[in-house]
């Protein structure tokens, strides 16, 4: 609502800007995902474009369910959406487990130090993902660098098998998703009051129960950004599982990969995309909701 | 000392600081202090910001590990006890109110750590919300309240548990005038009530005066003097607390004459030699202040007859309007500017000095404090 005194031009320069992140959104997330929709529901063909229109001629509706009904019929993909969901949940635990810590670290520390810090923490966004995630490979091959240095401490006589298994595939989600994970921590952790934890000890709480009772709730909005940031993307990942993945770990990413560019089956590739689309939707809408609430109970 | 300490039972002291030292690195917070404090007290350290009361009163509550010395209360060594083993509360400046909880689950934090049954949690929580009058607000969030109500919900949340002592950081700082007047005077009524041993630390000396039965005057991480307000106040032991409490005119000199519990001082900012009341012992041409309150002094258009009184000649180089009392500012010939205080007893529209006015002011020589330090 406007206040009275406000004028009419400030009133549209408020409307603007509000506009801005919907017009945003229209162009950049509606139209994609109405024509993948649309995509969807048509038949694959050999041709240009490869599937068949939503419309004939005579103006008929030409649309099916087949590719969802393949989709939830092929167990393949039921468990492959599982297995995603899983891998990208462990390794959003992980990054928590040691995300959580150093962004403690680094709030708690000194303000030089914590620029240092927080600089290393980004430091590896200047190398390309692709390369990051080469380099992993060097390093877990059967004669990379881990297998060859524990060879030589004479740990081991066979290299081990880390490469193409969802060890590495957690290795390469983890390593890249951390910083997503530290800092929306730091930023929530950083603004805490210290004197809260100090007052919960005055109180005659122990450091682990001032931990659970003032620092995590208060951390908790700091703690679903990051969940969120990370799972996402983990949870449609393709570079990493194809890399560094085996042919027995599946993730959701390399099917939908594959069927767009290898079975040229664009409308499967598309419902594979949509129902994605509708997994990840529900934890977003729960977790949003929990920090409204937050929110409004705090600041 | 005079008798102005409250509940002072004579006997052994509750809070003993023997010592007590903390370093951070080059850096001296707190240098070798000691201190008693009696049981029932309301205690306050004064200073000025980096002084080392801030330290001093995290050492008691147990955040900060001193360098050296003990801290003993209520005859235990606390010094390093942890704070959540301490029968010590603390309030703290920001009043560090969990945002998370409501009012009510604030207060009985405290209580569930100390596995209270469910019952008594309750009685105790509504008797102390009741006390800070803050029991139609129990079920709000801290964001819902004003300042003066949450650092009530901080005085209800360290009070409720019944602490031996209770430490206070600028506990009325972030208040504003009005509800910081009224706000001491419930602090003592209830500290009164509870007879819990309060001990503040705050840079306002106005607050340190009202509130406390003693001041610790601090500075470098010293005390530059422990005493009851009014002899803090009247009888301060050093420039630098003459200058901190209140305000003050500093007449810098050499001993003339000394004996008979007086003195006589030559100064050259005063123009004439001054006199004062002391017991100490001092040698002519020794470096010494005669300090004379703004209130203490009585200023006057004709020349004061009485002449035991310190009398001299000025010109009004400012005057303000406090609507109670009126401030002066008098140039005297040496170029000194001497502050005078005086009560606006009669209602009248017109003033009764004007600037250039040429004026005498006069004082007693009881008044006069004389130091050495």
């Amino acid at each position: 609502m406007s206040e009275g005194t406000s004028s009419g031009r400030d009133v549209l320069w408020q409307r603007a800007t509000v506009a801005i992140p919907y017009i945003w959104l229209l162009i950049f997330f509606l139209a994609p995902f109405a024509i993948i929709l649309k995509i969807s529901t048509a038949d694959p063909i050999i041709g240009q474009p490869p599937f068949t229109p939503t419309f004939d001629d005579e103006g008929t509706l030409l649309a099916t369910v087949d590719s969802y009904k393949f989709l939830l019929t092929d167990k393949l993909y039921g468990i492959t959406y599982l297995k995603s969901v899983l891998m990208a949940a462990t390794a959003t635990m992980l990054c928590l487990l040691l995300g959580f810590p150093m962004a403690y670290g680094i709030a708690r520390a000194g303000s030089a130090a914590r620029s240092i810090l927080l600089l290393l923490v980004i430091l590896p966004f200047w190398i390309s993902f692709l390369l990051r995630v080469y380099a992993w490979m060097g390093l877990l091959n059967n004669y990379g660098v881990i297998n060859n240095f524990l060879m030589w401490l004479g740990i081991i006589d066979q290299p081990l098998q880390l490469m193409y298994t969802d060890f590495a595939i957690y290795i390469g989600l983890v390593y890249s998703y951390l910083p997503f994970m530290i800092l929306p921590l730091y930023a929530t952790l950083e603004r805490m009051d210290l004197d809260l934890v100090d007052a919960a000890l005055d109180l005659g709480a122990r450091p682990s129960q001032a931990f659970r009772d003032v620092t995590w709730p208060l951390a908790r909005p700091g703690v679903i950004a990051g969940c969120l940031l990370v799972f996402i993307p983990a949870m449609g990942e393709y570079v990493i599982p194809y890399l560094l993945g085996g042919p027995e770990s599946l993730m959701i990413g390399r099917v939908l990969f594959d069927e767009f560019f290898v079975n040229r089956d664009w409308p499967l590739a598309s419902s594979v995309a949509i129902i994605l689309l509708m997994l990840l939707v529900v934890p977003i809408v729960f977790l949003q909701r929990s920090q409204a609430k937050d929110v409004e109970g705090a600041t | 000392m005079t008798g102005n300490t409250k509940n002072n039972t004579g006997s052994d002291p509750f809070i003993e600081i023997d010592n007590l030292s903390k370093h951070f690195g080059d850096f001296v917070a707190v240098d070798s202090v000691n201190l008693q404090i009696d049981r029932g007290e309301l205690f306050s350290i004064l200073g000025g910001s980096g002084c080392g009361k801030t330290t001093l009163l995290r050492m008691m509550a147990g955040f900060e590990l001193p360098t050296s010395g003990r801290i003993f209360i209520d005859g235990v060594d606390v010094t390093e006890q942890a704070p959540y083993h301490r029968p010590v509360n603390m309030m703290f400046q920001s009043y560090a109110i969990f945002p998370h909880m409501t009012v009510e689950k604030n207060v009985a934090y405290g209580l569930e750590k100390d596995r209270v049954s469910k019952g008594e949690i309750r009685t105790r929580v509504s008797e102390i919300l009741e006390l800070v009058q803050l029991t139609r607000f129990s079920k709000r969030k801290p964001n819902q309240l004003s300042g003066g109500q949450r650092q009530r919900v901080a005085l209800a949340r360290a009070l409720v548990k019944r602490p031996k002592v209770l430490l206070l950081d600028e506990p009325l700082a972030a208040l504003d005038k009005k509800l910081r007047e009224y706000t001491q005077f419930e602090l003592m009524n209830i500290q009164d009530e509870l007879g819990i041993t309060f001990v503040v630390v705050t840079h306002d000396q106005e607050e340190a005066m009202i509130l406390s039965s003693r001041i610790a005057v601090m500075d470098e991480g010293r005390f530059e003097q422990v005493g009851p307000p009014k002899e803090v106040y009247e009888y301060p032991s050093s420039r630098f607390v003459a200058d901190f409490i209140g305000t003050i005119n500093m007449f810098e000199g050499t001993v003339d004459a000394a004996g008979d519990g007086g003195i006589s001082m030559l100064s050259d900012e005063a123009g004439i030699p001054l006199t004062g009341l002391t017991e100490m012992t001092m040698r002519k041409g020794d470096k010494i202040c005669i300090a004379v309150r703004p209130e203490k002094i009585f200023i006057s258009q004709h020349e004061p007859e009485n002449e035991e009184d310190t009398r001299l000649a000025g010109v009004v180089e400012d005057l303000g309007y406090f609507g109670n009392l009126s401030l002066y500012r008098i140039r005297l010939r040496s170029g000194k500017i001497v502050q005078v205080s005086a009560q606006n007893r009669r209602r009248s529209a017109k003033r009764f000095l004007e600037w250039d006015d040429q004026v005498f002011i006069s004082w007693h020589p009881y008044s006069a404090i004389v130091l050495t330090k």
